[in-house]
């Protein structure tokens, strides 16, 4: 098991820290431990570095309104993408008292369609935006939803199983005529695919650190100036009091580091590593019968691919994959420990025969040709096994 | 991640008799592709009536995969009498162990070969018959019945929730039926219990009076003496007749002023759990 090469595809997972982040975290943990709060200079001086990463994180989404004093202040430093989500939420439907309704979409990740369905339940009304059989927004639905009533509109930017694009300026606009927050949960997005807040009509924005080869434990919360915002979290007064708890360090200056390193990379992520995921895609579905490319084909992310393998289930195709080295994701049910297959193909009204047979294949830089081509190679034999294995399999 | 064992593992990676038997005796197929997983399983017979080839065909996990695979090496060799009683739990034996939530695998490969013994002798198996005919849907992501529900209760002794959903996924998706699904188990089993206090009492009824005295006055020995004996208080059996046991307290017992509590809860108490809950004490 241990001398068998690694060959990780399920960066929308999560990602390797680049040894460069982790380099720069080093000298918080034993050395320079202080609390950006204290008043003396080995603690306080900390805070300097909180600034630089926000700078940073602020760069990479195009974050540049600074307060009078020259500061980024548009960006929260929090400890995950969830969080992100659950503040932002929670935080528009405080600061609008009077509007209860919230809209998303039905292909959310779980830490925005779970709080829908939570706060479903504490009595505020929660619509669900469709999508179509590749997975796009229907647009019609959603703008007949959007009314004076609606205090939020969250939608994500990129969808983590199909990769799926959606049009957020598109919907951020169209939430703004009915006077609605909109909220983006672009987690998957960020540093995969450009992103400028400067220009943008989107309220609040949520990343996370770990998805971009930064570290786990981390993520920030973009509040556009100028929009009313509440904290999720009470105690201290870090981070201006929009969200207590003593600074996560060494993580916020590894997410300020991952994030300029992202900002160097986006470029290579839409040609080099959209290559190889288009040479993983055309390789397999060449060499294996009905295997077929799930979601919006033309409007995805560059690193990922969703391929629907007919006839078997997507554990027992992991599973074989995982001796080999090659680790991936799927849909199915039972990889997750539900029973059903996931909400987002479900969604999609992809049918059952393909759906408990998704995998997905999520890349990063980290990936060489080499190991494409590896997997490639592989694949026809997994399925094909498995195949023999399946009485809904016909040659 | 689950963690399957290493025998768990040998069965998905090297699965033993896969395919279909050619003329096969008997096939059975249980699960569906919306379910998440299919067993089809066909055997034949030598001229002993004895299973002498045994194949399957699985679309599902890894424990689905060998599950299958462990009831064709156990049932080679079997008669139909004998494959008919192999459960589930004879399946994971085999293997070893499956994780919780993965027992519903073993579940389907028992349901499989009740089908296709079934098929042989010209009838439908259970679990047909519980997707055919008998019960209301309650599960209705996974179709699964009442009858389904109640059957793998009492097979696998289930009491809670999870538990169902753990054998046969009721339940496990959007979760609408959990609340039924208790109200279920809790008739179920509360049905259970009474019955059970039925036919002990019919069987105790149906002992020689000479045996039913010797066993209260067992129970009167070895329960209910040295209780009272620790207040210097005694008690001897006078009579029994139908379900009243007469017995008179001695000792301190006799002028204790909460003779009378002694004798109901303490007494008959023991005397209904041990014999039945009818059972009456009467002092004289």
């Amino acid at each position: 098991m241990t001398d068998k090469k690694l060959i990780y595809l399920d960066n929308n997972a999560t990602t390797a820290v680049d040894p460069e982040v982790f380099e720069a975290m080093r000298p918080y943990f034993c050395e320079q431990y202080g609390n950006p709060g204290s008043i003396h200079a080995f603690g306080g001086s900390m805070m300097s570095k909180i600034e630089k990463a926000r700078e940073q994180v602020s760069a990479l989404i195009g974050a540049d309104r600074k307060d009078r004093h020259g500061k980024f202040t548009e960006v929260i430093f929090t400890s995950c993408g969830t969080e992100s989500d659950n503040t932002a939420i929670h935080s528009a439907l405080r600061v609008c008292p009077k509007k209860k309704k919230v809209i998303m979409s039905t292909v959310e990740h779980p830490a925005v369609l779970s709080l829908g369905k939570d706060l479903e339940k504490r009595g505020y009304p929660v619509s669900y935006v469709p999508v179509d059989s590749r997975g796009a927004l229907d647009m019609e639905r959603y703008e007949e939803m959007v009314d004076t009533e609606t205090a939020l509109v969250s939608i994500m930017w990129a969808n983590n199983e199909t990769g799926n694009i959606y049009p957020v300026e598109k919907c951020a606009e169209i939430a703004h005529r009915y006077g609605a927050l909109f909220h983006t949960d672009a987690v998957q997005a960020i540093g995969k695919i450009p992103c400028n807040m400067s220009e943008s009509k989107i309220d609040m924005l949520s990343l996370s650190g770990h998805k971009l080869h930064g570290p786990k434990g981390v993520g920030a919360l973009y509040v556009r100036r100028g929009i009313r915002f509440r904290p999720g979290q009470i105690g201290g007064h870090q981070e201006r009091g929009r969200r207590a708890g003593t600074e996560n360090v060494a993580s916020i200056i590894g997410l300020g580091e991952a994030a300029e390193m992202a900002m160097r990379s986006i470029e290579e992520e839409n040609s080099r590593i959209k290559g190889l995921r288009d040479r993983l895609e055309n390789g397999i579905c060449n060499s294996i019968p009905k295997a077929k490319v799930l979601g919006d084909i033309k409007n995805r992310l560059p690193n990922t691919t969703l391929i629907g393998f007919e006839a078997i289930e997507g554990e027992s195709i992991l599973m074989m994959m995982d001796r080999l080295g090659i680790c991936a994701s799927s849909g199915s049910a039972c990889t997750t420990g539900s029973l059903e297959p996931s909400h987002v193909l479900r969604a999609m009204g992809v049918p059952y025969t393909i759906a408990h047979g998704a995998i997905r294949f999520s890349l990063s830089t980290y990936n060489t040709q080499e190991e494409i081509d590896f997997v490639i190679k592989e694949m026809p034999a997994i399925i094909a096994w498995l195949r023999k294995l399946s009485p809904f399999w016909k040659e | 991640m689950w963690d399957y064992n290493d025998k768990v593992m040998d069965h998905f990676l090297n699965p033993r008799n896969v395919g279909e038997v050619k003329d096969a005796d008997g096939v059975g197929q249980v699960g569906n592709m919306s379910c998440g997983d299919a067993l089809k399983l066909s055997f034949k017979l030598d001229k002993d009536g004895k299973i002498c080839e045994a194949k399957f065909q699985t679309f599902g996990c890894a424990s689905a995969i060998a599950s299958s695979s462990a009831l064709t090496e156990l049932i080679l060799g079997m008669t139909l009498d004998e494959a008919e009683e192999v459960s589930n739990k004879d399946i994971v034996d085999v293997l070893g162990d499956l994780p919780e939530a993965k027992l519903h695998c073993s579940v389907m490969g028992m349901e499989a070969l009740q089908a296709a013994i079934a098929n042989y002798r010209g009838e439908e198996s259970d679990a047909e018959q519980e997707d055919n005919h008998e019960g209301r849907i309650v599960c209705k992501c996974f179709s699964v019945t009442d009858t389904k529900i109640r059957n793998t209760a009492l097979d696998n002794d289930l009491h809670t929730v999870e538990e169902i959903t753990d054998y046969c996924k009721a339940g496990g998706a959007c979760g609408a039926c959990l609340e039924e699904i208790q109200d279920i188990l809790d008739g179920l089993w509360k049905e259970k219990k009474a019955e059970s206090t039925s036919s002990k009492q019919a069987e105790f009824m149906a002992m020689p009076l000479i045996q039913r005295v010797l066993k209260v006055q067992e129970i009167i020995d070895s329960e209910v003496k040295p209780m009272l004996e620790q207040d210097g208080g005694g008690i001897d059996l006078i009579d029994m007749k139908d379900n009243v046991v007469y017995v008179k307290l001695t000792g301190h017992c006799a002028s204790c002023p909460s003779a009378g509590i002694t004798l109901k809860s303490g007494v008959e108490a023991v005397l209904k759990d041990c014999i039945f809950p009818e059972i009456v004490v009467e002092n004289v």
